[in-house]
């Protein structure tokens, strides 16, 4: 599905991304987890293409990604960012739409009327509708992003879904249903690769992990191989205690107190 | 809206110094195509409507339209709702070149009369209005996000830095030069003959008809750069082509009629406010509301103080100003919750 080879980036003289390789299959939920600044943003835009691979390559569908046009890759690959905010006030339902500007010229036919339909009760927002996109809620906002981003790549059964972050700002409820909802997604064979903060959520939800420390592989595998002590002491700088937990194959990550080095 | 822009020409039509009946209007454009005899009307009426108010009534609608659109254009690039052709200085980029042009290459320019030399002080605003565009689009947007503050103090920047340039221009002209310059900075559709309307028509035209295929991407582009490329937009190539179609328009505008504020900053506003925010409306909308506006705001200053006319940017100001104000506060209540 995705395959990265050697994947170098740098700033100036500020190496970025160092010699990563991994690959991501479809009906996988790739987490990546990492520090701030261990590279996880700048792999992501990598892997959307939104910047040029300084070495190595990544191999989206047997292909080399930069051999797609940009029309061709949106059709296989959707993009959830982190940041939000229009400043346009769009109608919910018009904002889902815009997930099917891939595939429409100036009219929208049937068809994406329906898909528009089918993800926004798939992301259960089909009550919001005709609300402004600017009233909701930071959870609801989330949601309508989603719902457009899956309408981007609907017709497409073994598309990547890209979700940076897709946690963030929300409360528990919220953070607890777009990762079952991720899960679903990789359930269903779309490869999701997904940002995230969270250990545990990674641990519970995900099918392989990804630790990156200054922009360098540290471990990658199944939740059971990676999460351990010293890997995560290694990517986060933290002490942590893994409690293993009745019903779930993975142990829990509580963190340990903070020892002060002198 | 189609209608209430035809209501609007032929009501303006009617209207002025020289009043003409509808029936007169139709007898008159029936007897020009030769559908019917000439009866009905007076041949003075003929004579004012078919050499001065049509011309002009086309010239409000061409401008009004090439304004509306294309302040909708650029409010959408920015993605912010007080950007505006006047404000962030496509239209004092345009005034300054068309000056450079008079005074610079006067002799030149002479040459050129009619249709051609109205080509090369159009072309001439246009290079102007791209340039000062360029500058305040690089200087305002950060990251994929417009910074309010950025985008208008720039435009204030650059609007001074053209305002003292097109001034000294102005110090340096010659005598004749000066007249040319004033003659052409009034501000007004008055100068409007089928000359002036038919050199305009190309430069509206395009933009009118090609920038209306740019609303979907100007729709994704609304949620951010990086949004817009995922979803298989070519971005800058996007933003290229929208600068030069709406500085195009912007362009010729006020190489005809000098400079008319507030028409592309009300215009895609009001429509935002009373239908949606989808570019696919906003745009064609803004182009007919526009240029029905434009139309009426003309009428106004040709009829309130008969047999004078007020010039037009006076008329828009006055209509403008409170809308802009408007925005701005309710932009202000927004940002503090």
């Amino acid at each position: 599905m995705i395959e990265v080879n050697e994947l170098s980036y740098r700033v100036g003289k500020k190496e970025l991304l160092h010699r990563l390789s991994f690959e991501a299959q479809s009906g996988e939920l790739l987490a990546i987890l990492g520090a701030n600044g261990a590279g996880k943003s700048t792999l992501m835009k990598l892997l959307c293409r939104e910047i040029m691979p300084g070495h190595g390559h990544i191999i989206f569908r047997a292909k080399n990604l930069q051999q797609y046009t940009l029309p061709e890759l949106a059709k296989q690959r959707a993009v959830l960012s982190q940041q939000n905010t229009i400043s346009v006030s769009f109608i919910v339902n018009e904002l889902v739409m815009m997930g099917r500007y891939p595939h429409f010229e100036q009219v929208p036919a049937a068809r994406d009327t329906e898909v528009v339909r089918l993800v926004m009760e798939e992301t259960g927002i089909s009550h919001l509708s005709g609300r402004d996109y600017n009233t909701l809620s930071g959870g609801e906002q989330q949601r309508v992003q989603l719902a457009r981003v899956l309408a981007q790549v609907y017709d497409c059964p073994d598309a990547c879904l890209f979700l940076d972050e897709p946690t963030n700002g929300l409360d528990l409820l919220y953070q607890q249903q777009m990762m079952e909802l991720a899960r679903r997604l990789a359930d269903k064979g779309y490869c999701v690769i997904c940002i995230l903060h969270d250990i545990n959520f990674a641990s519970r939800f995900a099918d392989k992990i990804l630790m990156l420390k200054d922009g360098r592989k540290v471990a990658m595998g199944t939740p059971l191989e990676v999460i351990s002590c010293e890997n995560i002491h290694e990517t986060f700088s933290i002490n942590v205690k893994l409690m293993a937990c009745e019903g779930y194959s993975c142990p829990l990550v509580i963190p340990a107190m903070i020892q002060h080095e002198l | 809206m189609l209608v209430l822009l035809i209501a609007t020409m032929v009501f303006s039509a009617c209207i002025g110094a020289l009043k003409i009946s509808v029936p007169e209007l139709l007898a008159i454009l029936g007897n020009q195509t030769g559908l019917s005899a000439q009866e009905g009307f007076k041949p003075q009426q003929a004579a004012v409507l078919l050499n001065i108010r049509l011309p002009r009534v086309f010239l409000g609608v061409l401008i009004g339209a090439g304004l509306g659109i294309s302040g909708a254009a650029v409010q959408g690039l920015f993605r912010n709702p007080l950007a505006e052709p006047g404000l962030i200085g496509i239209s004092s980029g345009a005034t300054l070149f068309a000056v450079l042009m008079i005074v610079l290459e006067v002799g030149l320019f002479k040459s050129l009369s009619g249709v051609i030399g109205f080509y090369a002080l159009s072309l001439a605003a246009f290079i102007g209005a791209c340039i000062t565009t360029t500058i305040v689009y690089r200087l305002s947007v950060r990251n994929g996000r417009t910074v309010t503050t950025t985008l208008l103090l720039s435009g204030i920047a650059i609007n001074a830095l053209a305002g003292a340039f097109t001034g000294l221009l102005t110090y340096m002209a010659t005598d004749e030069q000066l007249r040319t310059i004033t003659f052409w900075s009034l501000g007004s559709l008055g100068g409007a003959s089928w000359e002036t309307v038919t050199g305009l028509l190309p430069f509206i035209l395009i933009p009118v008809a090609g920038l209306p295929l740019m609303a979907k991407s100007l729709n994704a582009l609304a949620l951010g750069d990086a949004e817009a490329l995922h979803m298989g937009i070519d971005v800058r190539n996007l933003k290229r082509i929208i600068i030069v179609l709406a500085t195009v328009a912007v362009g010729a505008s006020v190489a005809v009629a000098g400079t008319i504020g507030f028409i592309g900053l009300i215009v895609p506003h009001i429509i935002r406010m009373t239908f949606t925010a989808d570019h696919r409306l906003v745009i064609p909308g803004s182009a007919i509301l526009g240029a029905v506006l434009l139309t009426l705001a003309d009428l106004m200053a040709r009829t309130i103080v008969v047999p004078a006319e007020l010039p037009i940017g006076i008329l828009t100001a006055l209509i403008g100003t409170p809308v802009f104000l408007y925005i701005i506060i309710t932009e202000r209540n927004k940002n503090k919750i």
